[in-house]
């Protein structure tokens, strides 16, 4: 094994040496995904698709590693930038201080990470408007319950996790004043990104309450929520991919944060420092990169009066009419105070 | 609170509770026999994973269950080599064993089904269904006893149901038999046994197999019950609060199902308060909610239940002559 690594660092090494005389382009990009796992069905699975998109596309290999646990971060950054993968790309909110480190020891390469802000020149910051895209599926979640309660249940209690509840919150308040919003949260460590069954009793015991429509923004442990709603005859809402495939018929929608997107974007212009773009990219309902999904699974649980209300909302924030409060901006949430 | 709320709180603390008292009484017969069990979390979690991957590959949860708990037998069986034919350090062998189903569920769970150890969605038939006993629907018009039955007794896992049934059933065992006379016996005083010409070895290996059925029980419940499918590490830690319920328990059946039905509630009232409005204080905050079962334990463990002591020949290895 480590024979092999070191041949396969030295080639590495070479290639990028090859690579950065003619140019970042040949360069092998690399994907690290968050704790949580590349295959937890939602986040990090939407980065995994949208490396293996980029590779079905050009037909070019890319590293990819996960992570086991929080002190493997510069590690994994290191050893890739070591072995010239260009650009790296990292998925998750918790990379700001390992990339701020190691970008500046790194300065050749580029470095793209999507959910948080890293002010370096060799930097992209990708990040999303989920607070729009909940705004949408919260109007959804209000439309659709007959009881004039809902759940929300977030993963880690993390500010990110919150602009995904506050959004929520304003958009069932915009369309039913009256509506309850549960909100409640699987952990406060990393391992709730992974706790379904933690995450179904939190679903379990918002349904007992009333709620009929339950919001999971949650990785991996969101599993669990859509698992429990099935269970009891209700409705839930998935997150980041679209999980509406996992319950047919129980989920009425998927918060869509196309990190996909994000990440095949990536990939194809961040090797290049002709088309990387430093600095912060903002990608929201304008570009696509969120929204509500809409599929044969979940065709018949939205009308065309739901689906028109919805996109007129759409409209109205693309416009400017409506707009819906960040909570990363001010660290509140002012429809949950009123 | 309404009654229905707090039904909902009373069927909440059931589904809880359900894991934590298989393990502890998996750890009840083990301990009893003076086998010191460290390692009912791994043997949780091996059954849970062992569970999983046969109700998703056949789609029957009886399989499953059956594969859970031989996985947790197979475990056991390790745990007593070493314990009881190698005469090893039953601390040691037990935390052994949690590290290796820690390690093992996850290697062997991402290199057969590459999801990063969990196991794939269990198709139908591949889960327990809940139980609805006769009459819960006709009955529960009746006030305040209807509502009982129908949302609180009826509607849950089989393993719920054998899970309290085993309480019972391990208390005639340990009280009543021959076998239970035996097994408090090797515990205390394992040379009297010996002398009586009664087989120390197999008498432990009895206690610490059996422990193993019902930490793969445990372990089937987790992952073909109340979740659908394993996760890493899915067990978080309920073996040793079992064990720690064991201890509180003083290793007896019926105060063991008590303390596990509280640690249950302690779980299923966090799991509530999560930004509800307290009268007086306001709102608590998710943190010191989810700390509130650990604390209660270390309270609960140092102050009120006074001196717990073991079998008295817990933790020693028997060897014949010196």
């Amino acid at each position: 094994m480590t024979y092999f690594t070191k041949h396969l660092g030295a080639l590495a090494a070479g290639v990028a040496l090859g690579a950065l005389t003619a140019g970042a382009a040949m360069a092998e990009p690399a994907m690290i995904y968050d704790l949580g796992g590349k295959f937890d069905k939602s986040f990090n699975e939407a980065a995994y698709n949208g490396a293996e998109a980029w590779k079905a596309e050009t037909g070019v290999s890319y590293l990819d590693t996960e992570l086991q646990n929080d002190a493997q971060r510069e590690q994994a950054l290191r050893q890739f930038a070591r072995r010239g993968a260009n650009p790296i790309v990292m998925a998750g909110f918790s990379w700001g201080s390992a990339l701020g480190t190691v970008a500046l020891e790194f300065p050749d390469t580029n470095f793209v990470v999507i959910d948080a802000v890293v002010d370096q020149p060799n930097v992209q910051s990708i990040i999303f408007d989920e607070h729009t895209g909940s705004f949408l599926v919260g109007a959804l979640a209000a439309l659709k319950s007959e009881t004039g309660k809902v759940g929300f249940v977030g993963g880690m209690d993390v500010p990110i996790i919150h602009k995904f509840f506050c959004g929520y919150l304003e958009g069932a308040k915009m369309v039913n004043p009256q509506i309850r919003v549960f909100e409640n949260y699987t952990g406060v460590t990393p391992a709730a990104w992974n706790d379904p069954v933690t995450a179904g009793e939190l679903t379990k015991a918002a349904i007992d309450k009333g709620a009929d429509v339950v919001f999971a923004a949650a990785g991996g442990s969101g599993l669990g929520v859509l698992q429990a709603a099935k269970d009891a005859g209700k409705f839930s809402i998935g997150v980041d991919s679209n999980q509406n495939y996992l319950q047919p018929g129980s989920v009425l929608t998927s918060m869509l944060k196309r990190v996909d997107v994000a990440v095949t974007t990536a990939f194809n212009e961040a090797g290049d420092d002709a088309t990387f773009k430093p600095g912060i990219t903002v990608l929201g309902l304008a570009e696509e990169g969120v929204g509500y999904s809409l599929d044969e699974h979940n065709a018949s649980l939205i009308t065309d009066d739901m689906k028109a209300r919805v996109e007129d909302l759409k409209a109205k924030i693309i416009a400017g009419e409506i707009v819906v409060h960040d909570y990363m901006t001010d660290n509140t949430c002012p429809a949950a105070a009123s | 609170m309404d009654i229905f709320a707090v039904l909902s709180l009373l069927d909440a603390t059931i589904r809880l509770t359900t894991p934590l008292l298989l393990a502890c009484l998996a750890g009840l017969y083990c301990e009893r026999s003076g086998v010191f069990n460290i390692g009912l979390e791994g043997k949780m979690l091996a059954g849970a994973f062992g569970a999983a991957v046969v109700a998703a590959l056949t789609g029957s949860a009886w399989l499953g269950m059956l594969a859970g708990v031989g996985v947790g037998v197979a475990f056991a069986l390790i745990h007593g080599i070493a314990s009881i034919t190698l005469k090893g350090n039953q601390i040691i062998s037990g935390v052994a064993i949690n590290f290796l189903a820690a390690g093992l569920t996850t290697l062997l769970g991402q290199s057969w089904f590459r999801q990063g150890g969990r196991t794939p969605a269990l198709p139908q038939g591949g889960r327990f269904a809940p139980i609805e006993l006769p009459f819960a629907s006709e009955l529960a018009g009746i006030p305040i006893l209807g509502p009982i039955y129908s949302e609180l007794v009826s509607g849950h896992y089989i393993l719920v149901y054998i899970a309290f049934l085993m309480v019972p059933l391990t208390f005639f065992v340990l009280y009543r038999t021959r076998f239970g006379l035996r097994l408090r016996a090797v515990g205390e005083n394992p040379k009297a046994v010996d002398t009586a010409g009664i087989s120390v070895t197999l008498l432990r290996y009895q206690a610490v197999l059996i422990a193993g059925v019902l930490c793969g029980l445990a372990g089937a419940y987790l992952s073909i019950a109340q979740g659908s499918g394993f996760g890493n590490n899915m067990t978080a830690g309920k073996g040793f609060i079992a064990l720690a319920a064991l201890i509180f328990a003083k290793w007896r059946p019926v105060p063991a199902m008590f303390a596990c039905l509280l640690f249950g509630f302690l779980d299923a009232m966090q799991i509530r308060l999560q930004g509800v409005d307290l009268p007086v204080i306001g709102q608590v905050p998710v943190q010191a909610i989810q700390a509130l079962p650990y604390v209660l334990t270390v309270v609960l463990l140092a102050g009120f239940i006074g001196k717990a002591v073991g079998p008295r020949a817990g933790g020693v290895p028997y060897t014949k002559e010196r």
